[in-house]
């Protein structure tokens, strides 16, 4: 562990190098070039690319300079080398989904997300590792390789995002972007010691995400500081008209919103959430935390999310019923992998989904299809979206009394690969504290707030009311402030 | 946990368009039967009276402007096609 003070330039903020560049003590081009070098030094070890393309970046780096120069550069992110999962489409980049399905694929326009963030000027970085189409908790569910937690290269780095959770934590990327359907930036962002955020469901677009639970998929950023968070955030957030279920609200700088809500604010304990299962070494750095945010004199008030124990359930038919349904149009014929010894064109959706598709999504397709065929829609599938009520009631009423629900992001710190993979059930309930806010469509922050004997990382997740990302991130730097835990980094 | 009765998962593969090996149809039977059995759990909480949520944040009536926009050119459409002939994607014969 390395202590606080300068540190290289691939682990700088995104605020720092900023400075840097405006400054011009830096250029975008020294700063991608320190990026590329890092990860060629690391990569072989941490695996979190599916791909990527040093001389693209490097151009995309020089044209930076070049705005720079003209006095037309156009912000914090102009310059900063920003990872992608491999979920979310850059025109004329592979867009694989870490999915036999798509490994051939190039995308053929930017998502929205990208477009912002090309508009930023942020150079677009690297395809990251993912669980296949998102779904898992560890991504060793990628067809293509297993990333390594950079704290330790025996366990994963969580997921589905961990490609970019620990591109980040490596030093690979400045920020990156993953996508969050039950917990899959701000688990990865716990086990890997960063900070990760989804936002409100409708705050940024889908468009050119490649979806796997429509109701709840949601992009966000990950970062070493809240502010960079702040920054990334605010970058790709806004109403889409190419996203029917984007919503109008109004934006504010997010980054400047820290340096001005300053609380107190009343936090909630759910105790639902530090029950059975929950590491004691991980509830005793949450409980220093709160302890933490009452010195900060916040009022903490214990509360109930009294249906808590059915999130899991209740998404794990929403989820897989929505994934049965997006993922019916890989099917061969158009794009993605095609069998080559079909009998007939039916035959080929059969042979073409059998050999494209991994055991996880197969499973999820299945039990996807199972809950809303004939007769046993009512009895799971509707049943769960009445339950999806429940659960989004007792957040909304929570909110009557705190300002903002503080939890663990994870039950336990990172495990070791290979543990859970034989288990679906017991990867499941990995995601235990993650869910609700998602079928609940919540902003939600992960945060390091300490780390285990064995140096691992453990993350605070504080959960905000819908569409008030600002002061969720307030809250979170008050707690940041104090401590030194972003300046530290793995040894690699 | 045992496997749950009623799950034919030979029928919902069909629905589902995914041929299975056998293995993996032992694997899965036990695996999904595990899942349906945790989630089963759902029977127990009153739902009496409960509207059902399909979104979080419900938009409705999402209009648009009918405006012919430029889109992808049929270069780009096709490229990511398994077969082609010309401009079409080719695939297996359809009718005898």
């Amino acid at each position: 562990m390395k202590p606080a003070g300068p540190s290289a330039l691939f682990y700088q903020t995104v605020a720092e190098l900023a400075a840097q560049l405006e400054a011009r003590q830096l250029s975008a081009v020294e700063l991608m070039q320190a990026v590329v070098g890092r990860t060629r030094a690391v990569e072989e070890r941490v695996q979190a690319f599916n791909s990527f393309d040093a001389e693209d970046a490097l151009a995309q780096a020089r044209a930076s300079d070049a705005r720079r120069a003209a006095g037309s550069a156009r912000g914090p992110l102009d310059g900063i080398p920003v990872g992608l999962k491999d979920v979310i489409a850059v025109q004329g980049q592979p867009l694989t989904a870490s999915s036999r399905m798509l490994a051939n694929f190039v995308s053929p326009y930017d998502s929205t997300a990208t477009r912002r963030l090309k508009a930023a000027g942020a150079i677009c970085w690297g395809r990251l590792n993912l669980d296949e189409f998102a779904m898992g908790s560890s991504t060793e569910n990628s067809a293509f390789k297993t990333t390594r937690n950079p704290w330790d290269l025996t366990r994963v780095p969580g997921g589905s995002s961990g490609g970019s959770a620990a591109a980040v934590a490596a030093g690979e990327a400045v920020v990156s972007f993953g996508s969050d359907t039950g917990g899959s930036i701000r688990q990865p962002a716990a086990l890997c010691g960063i900070v990760g955020m989804k936002p409100t469901y409708g705050l940024v677009s889908r468009y050119g995400l490649i979806a796997f639970a429509s109701s709840l998929d949601q992009i966000g950023p990950f970062a070493h500081t809240v502010e960079d968070a702040a920054i990334a955030l605010g970058a790709v957030a806004g109403h889409d008209p190419l996203d029917s279920t984007s919503v109008a609200v109004e934006i504010p700088d997010y980054r400047a919103e820290l340096g001005r809500r300053r609380g107190p604010w009343k936090l909630g304990i759910p105790k639902e959430y530090f029950g059975a299962g929950l590491d004691p070494e991980v509830a005793a750095a949450v409980e220093t935390a709160i302890g933490h945010y009452r010195k900060l004199g916040c009022e903490i008030r214990e509360i109930s999310l009294p249906h808590t124990k059915y999130a899991v359930g209740a998404y794990y038919i929403i989820a897989t019923a929505e994934c049965s349904s997006n993922l019916s149009r890989y099917d061969g014929i158009r794009y993605g992998h095609r069998a080559q010894e079909a009998k007939d064109v039916v035959d080929l959706y059969f042979q073409s989904r059998a050999e494209g598709f991994g055991a996880e999504v197969k499973r999820r397709i299945i039990l996807g299809t199972y809950v809303l065929s004939s007769g046993y829609y009512d009895a799971y599938y509707l049943r769960a979206q009445k339950v999806r009520t429940l659960i989004r009631r007792d957040f909304l009423e929570a909110y009557r009394e705190v300002d903002a629900i503080v939890t663990p992001t994870s039950p336990t710190p990172a495990f070791k690969r290979g543990e859970k993979a034989a288990d679906p059930l017991a990867m499941y309930l990995s995601d235990t504290y993650t869910i609700g806010v998602n079928l609940a469509g919540l902003p939600g922050i992960s945060l390091p707030c300490g780390f285990t004997k064995n140096r691992l990382p453990i993350g605070l997740q504080i959960i905000g009311r819908p569409f008030e990302e600002a002061a969720l991130l307030a809250i979170a730097q008050a707690y940041e402030r104090d401590h030194d835990w972003a300046a530290r980094h793995p040894d690699l | 946990m045992s496997q749950v009765p009623d799950l034919d998962l030979d029928h919902v593969a069909r629905l589902a368009r995914i041929a299975l090996t056998p293995e993996e149809k032992a694997k899965f039977s036990a695996q999904i039967g595990d899942v349906i059995a945790y989630i089963a759990q759902l029977k127990e909480v009153d739902v009496s009276g409960v509207e059902p949520t399909a979104h979080a944040f419900p938009v409705h009536n999402v209009w648009a402007d009918d405006l012919a926009q430029p889109g992808l050119p049929v270069e780009e459409a096709l490229r990511n096609a398994p077969a082609r002939i010309g401009n079409l994607i080719a695939v297996p014969k359809v009718v005898e």
